[in-house]
């Protein structure tokens, strides 16, 4: 009878942590939408199951973009993740080839060594052996560089790393003691009976010379049933959650799922797959720069899944969307950060019913009693009919060198344009939506609606990349919207302004919400080569810094803006450029006060790269509207 | 042998230490980065409160150090300033290596440079110009709009630069205040039928006869105070310049177009003071002025011993309160080498 | 004598001996730039709402702070927290979170339910 009373502990653990996720799984499934339902069911028979298997290898078991960011901590996350992987393959191999007999119970494979003291004494039998020790060395070796990591985090290339709460504490000392506990058993084992390879084998033999082998084997023994049975107990209650999470996360993603407005199934499996790598830690510049080191996306996932004070959190980021680009588990970060943002802080976010273990779903933000109208002092305006409406936005109000530039050039376009808020307008309405005030930056979104509606425009042009990305997203509008960098680059592009060559090194800043939010990367860029020699960066495109002056972030204040700005502005500069162009008036502003470089917006270098005679075509009648002139061509 | 003093910067510090020391027996060499010495008195039309000639003040420092054999090096800046066990060596950018006993640093300040409140539209719009560039006009006797007319309604924006966490100035420059009230007198003689607005946060006339300027400002000029700080300025197609500022006593926001706004540019601490700082290793305080080892009394000395400041290189100061820095430095000169 | 005091506190000056002052302790210990400003009136001469209503942040301000609560949460309702205030502001006060801040202490306040 292969049977033994220290496999209990790891009996229960393994059944308790294979039926909660079934459970836990299921009553996820239910929470989704009916749309969303029907997309996983779908992509379980499609290419997506296919798709997800694939990234399920890659990622959760390689850590392939771990690796790629920093490969010290991908090869600790890997050799965890794929070692113990293996560590299950093979042994489960190992027990149904070499043992008594086959399909056996988990326990006969992961105790193998315990039933079968005798196996591994040659042949075959003792290339497997070394295999099955190669695969424990190699975890051993992952799990030194996590000990080394909790307690000196800079030699796994990480300058922080995340803090842990009293769960997490116990089972990451579970977790700790699984490899060892097991390498000791099994070496006691192996030195008693004389067998093993490289690394039991010779461990064994050494601690058998000095020490009674045969009685120490067996508390081993259970002490590396315990540490696996505790762990998987406490996993659910745990950040290691994550592992059988991320997997069911990764057939929601690749099922189409979106991370949505409002707290939902996704949103709550997305919050738990969070391992707290601590990579978005890492990124942040509100760390690097100004020092602040609570209230990353890591941190923000462990006080949803802990119901602890996430309102304080969830409002200060400069929602630049660096940790989106970097996450390894693709969690979508910033909007999950904007549904805490709108859930508001009086708002209970989680209930729990029996401790950690089970939750009931998040209860969303109840609706705002007061419904009237609070911004209809703004006044009704019946604007100029117009093939092109300027939008400066408030920030470009401040920055006239913008707002100037941007009027010549649309005076040398010879376009029918019209400057909408020239005596100042009303809000776009995204710094209300990022403060998660949806509702009231909905009354500002339909009052300036109407002004576009109204002046019966085709495009609309606005030179603040916080007011295209709500006029791209957040507005039902017929018109085309255009950043004012997409719209000179059309202008090149058709031949309707004539540019000289500046003859200065130039850096372009992607600003966050033109870059990342709403992936306009190539225009601006492309404008600024026409007109200048353009020089990279170590920051190009999705790895742009923030300014620091984000609308987003209501919490931190001047000094510490202007310690990521300058910080910011020093790595951009590093070529010592003539000019640092950017394409936003707040990125503009914010840099200014932060570098003796020069500062300028790609508006300014292009007017300045007018050549006169275009100006002249300010009096030609002829008007090409954007969309006109698409026909055209 | 008469020990030697390098004074550096021909300002109005500069020129007073030098003209004292070398009057004390002492063999000084001023030096100046520019082709003349004066300083910012070479801009200056008139000074307050008396409104004389700044080229009374110009005479008498200059008449000091030429009776007195100064050695002027005109169009020097420094290289490399070392204190090597008792003395030091002062390298300038013509290759000359001078040997001296003590070190007077008297840099100065540089003026605010205004177009870095991009929201007041200086280099973008034509008719914003600073308190600098109407001293100009005054020297040449027209003070003209950027087409050539006369400005009839005329603003005046106080600290700009100063107490200005965005421009990285969060001290007073003291003077901006009294220069105003004094430009906004002279365009009213000048063009008695002008209007002239005030826009200020606070009124600071701490020095004799200031208060009674702003009276006389008031009363005989009709000068007009509005107490609220300048927003933006934009401009009109006419090339008018339209202020957003509140009246704070009225509570209320108050636009204004105007024919020429003026700004009153703040002190900074200057450029070469800056590079002299890393060069001397300089202790320099968090406004960038020099920091000198005790605020009451020893204000001319520096971390470095045998050298020693004089005037606006440490702190915004008027004319008086330069000379009398100046002398104060020269005392502190003699006393060290008195007892070195 | 009760009643006396009654009719004083009818009357025009800011009673500052029983104003209640706790919206501006509730601002103060969560944004101490609230205590840098000096009232120059920048916020309020940038200000789109300000310009159209009687809206203005440095009034607010200072009503807050001296205990003028009164109507002050109507009028905080108008700021559309575009920021421009922010990019004003000579002592770098962090104006918006001041704004949001002064809501929400108005919001758990129970004198003020609205």
């Amino acid at each position: 009878m292969q049977f033994d009373p220290f496999v209990i502990p790891f009996n229960i653990g393994l059944n308790f942590i294979l039926l909660y996720t079934v459970i836990r799984c299921v009553v996820w499934f239910r929470g989704l939408s009916r749309a969303d339902k029907l997309r996983m069911q779908r992509g379980f028979f499609g290419t997506p199951f296919a798709q997800s298997l694939r990234e399920i290898f890659l990622e959760s078991l390689l850590h392939r973009k771990i690796l790629k960011t920093n490969f010290r901590l991908g090869y600790m996350h890997m050799s965890l993740a794929f070692g113990w992987f293996l560590l299950i393959f093979f042994g489960t191999i190992e027990a149904d080839v070499f043992g008594t007999r086959h399909l056996n119970a988990p326990y006969r494979a992961i105790f193998f060594r315990f039933f079968n003291p005798e196996h591994g004494r040659m042949g075959f039998e003792s290339v497997y052996g070394f295999l099955m020790d190669l695969i424990l060395a190699f975890v051993l070796s992952g799990l030194f560089l996590a000990i080394i990591k909790r307690f000196y985090s800079r030699i796994v290339g990480m300058k922080k790393t995340t803090r842990l709460k009293p769960s997490d504490k116990v089972a990451l000392t579970a977790l700790w003691l699984i490899f060892p506990s097991r390498l000791l058993a099994e070496s006691f084992t192996c030195g008693a009976y004389g067998t093993g390879s490289f690394l039991t084998g010779t461990l064994g033999s050494w601690l058998a010379s000095f020490l009674p082998a045969q009685q120490l084997a067996y508390p081993f023994w259970w002490l590396y049933s315990l540490s696996l049975g505790t762990f998987f107990i406490l996993l659910p209650v745990t950040r290691y959650m994550h592992i059988p999470t991320e997997l069911f996360l990764i057939f929601m993603r690749n099922s189409g799922i979106k991370t949505g407005d409002k707290t939902g199934s996704y949103s709550e499996v997305e919050v738990f797959s969070c391992s707290s790598c601590g990579i978005c830690i890492d990124t942040c510049q509100l760390n690097t720069s100004a020092g602040i080191t609570n209230i990353q996306s890591a941190y923000l996932m462990k006080a949803i899944r802990n119901n602890s004070n996430v309102a304080e959190i969830a409002h200060n980021c400069l929602m630049c969307g660096r940790c989106d680009q970097v996450c390894p588990v693709g969690i979508e970060l910033s909007p999950i950060r904007m549904i805490q943002r709108r859930a508001g802080e009086n708002d209970i976010a989680y209930k729990n019913t029996y401790k950690d273990y089970f939750r009931t779903r998040q209860i969303t933000a109840s609706e705002k009693p007061d419904i009237s109208p609070v911004y209809n002092f703004l006044p009704e305006v019946n604007p100029d009919k117009a093939d092109v409406l300027y939008f400066a936005g408030c920030m470009t109000h401040l920055t006239p060198s913008i707002k100037n530039s941007m009027v010549r050039i649309l005076e040398a376009s010879g376009l029918n344009y019209k400057f909408i808020d020239e005596d100042g307008g009303a809000c776009c309405g995204r710094p209300l939506m990022l403060a998660g005030q949806d509702r009231e930056a909905r009354e500002l979104i339909n009052y300036n609606s109407q002004l576009i509606w109204k002046s019966g425009a085709q495009t609309l042009v606005t030179s603040c990349p916080i007011c295209y990305k709500v006029f791209r997203e957040s507005y039902y509008l017929d018109v085309e919207v255009l950043h004012h960098s997409q719209f000179i680059k059309n202008l090149i592009d058709e031949d309707i302004v004539k540019l000289n060559f500046l003859r200065k090194r130039v850096v372009y800043h992607t600003p966050c919400d033109l870059g990342r939010g709403s992936g306009v990367y190539n225009e601006p860029k492309e404008v600024l080569t026409h007109i200048s020699r353009l020089e990279k960066s170590k920051f190009e495109d999705d790895k742009s810094l923030c300014c620091g002056g984000s609308l987003a972030n209501m919490k931190i204040g001047s000094q510490k803006r202007s310690l990521i700005a300058r910080d910011a502005a020093a790595e951009l500069t590093r070529t010592s450029p003539d000019i640092l162009a950017t394409a936003c008036p707040l990125c503009k502003k914010t840099f200014s006060s932060a570098t003796t470089t020069r500062v300028a917006d790609i508006a300014e270098l292009v007017a300045e790269a007018l050549i006169v005679s275009s100006v002249k075509r300010s009096t030609n009648k002829k008007i090409f509207s954007a969309k006109e002139l698409a026909a055209i061509s | 042998m008469s020990k030697h003093v390098v004074v550096i910067g021909g300002g109005v510090a500069g020129l007073e230490a030098a003209g004292r020391l070398s009057r004390e027996g002492l063999d000084v060499s001023l030096l100046e980065k520019d082709s003349i010495t004066g300083g910012h008195l070479n801009r200056w039309f008139k000074l307050f409160p008396d409104r004389r000639d700044s080229s009374e003040v110009k005479d008498y420092l200059e008449g000091l150090t030429h009776a007195n054999n100064v050695k002027l090096f005109t169009n020097v800046t420094i290289e490399k300033l070392n204190r090597d066990k008792d003395h030091f060596s002062v390298l300038t950018n013509d290759g000359k290596e001078l040997i001296a006993d003590a070190v007077v640093v008297a840099t100065g300040f540089d003026l605010f440079k205004s177009s870095r409140k991009e929201e007041y539209g200086y280099g973008i719009y034509d008719n914003v110009i600073t308190s600098a560039d109407l001293e100009d006009m005054f020297r040449k006797g027209e003070i003209t709009a950027a087409d050539g007319t006369v400005p009839k309604k005329i603003g005046i924006v106080h600290c700009v630069g100063s107490r200005d966490e965005k421009a990285g100035n969060l001290y007073c420059s003291k003077l901006c205040c009294v220069t105003a009230v004094k430009q906004a007198i002279e365009i009213r003689e000048h063009y008695p039928e002008s209007t002239l607005f005030c826009f200020y946060m606070d009124m600071r006339m701490g020095g004799a006869y200031y208060e009674e300027m702003y009276r006389e400002a008031q009363e005989v000029w009709s000068v007009n105070f509005i107490r609220g700080k300048v927003s933006e300025a934009s401009e009109t197609i006419d090339k008018k310049v339209v202020i957003k500022v509140e009246d704070t006593l009225a509570g209320r926001p108050l636009k204004m177009t105007l024919d020429l706004l003026i700004l009153m540019a703040g002190m900074e601490m200057s450029e070469g003071g800056i590079k002299l700082a890393g060069l001397a290793g300089l202790k320099t305080g968090d406004n960038r002025f020099f920091e000198a080892t005790d605020h009451h009394f020893g204000s001319n000395k520096s971390n470095v011993e045998g050298l020693f400041y004089a005037g606006t290189c440490t702190s915004p100061m008027n004319i008086t309160e330069t000379i009398s820095h100046a002398r104060a430095a020269v005392s502190e000169v003699v006393d060290y080498l008195k007892n070195s | 004598m009760e009643k006396f005091g009654f009719f004083i506190s009818k009357g025009r000056q800011i009673n500052y001996d029983s104003n209640d002052r706790s919206i501006a302790e509730y601002i103060y210990e969560r944004e101490p730039s609230f205590r840098r400003c000096i009232e120059c009136g920048g916020c309020s001469a940038t200000c789109t709402t300000g310009s159209m209503t009687k809206f203005s942040l440095r009034e607010l301000h200072i009503l807050i702070k001296r205990g003028e609560n009164d109507k002050v949460m109507e009028s905080l309702k108008k700021c559309m927290l575009c920021g421009k205030c922010i990019l004003v502001c000579p002592r770098g006060v962090n104006t918006r979170n001041i704004v949001v801040l002064a809501k929400q202490a108005f919001q758990k306040s129970a004198a003020y339910a609205i």
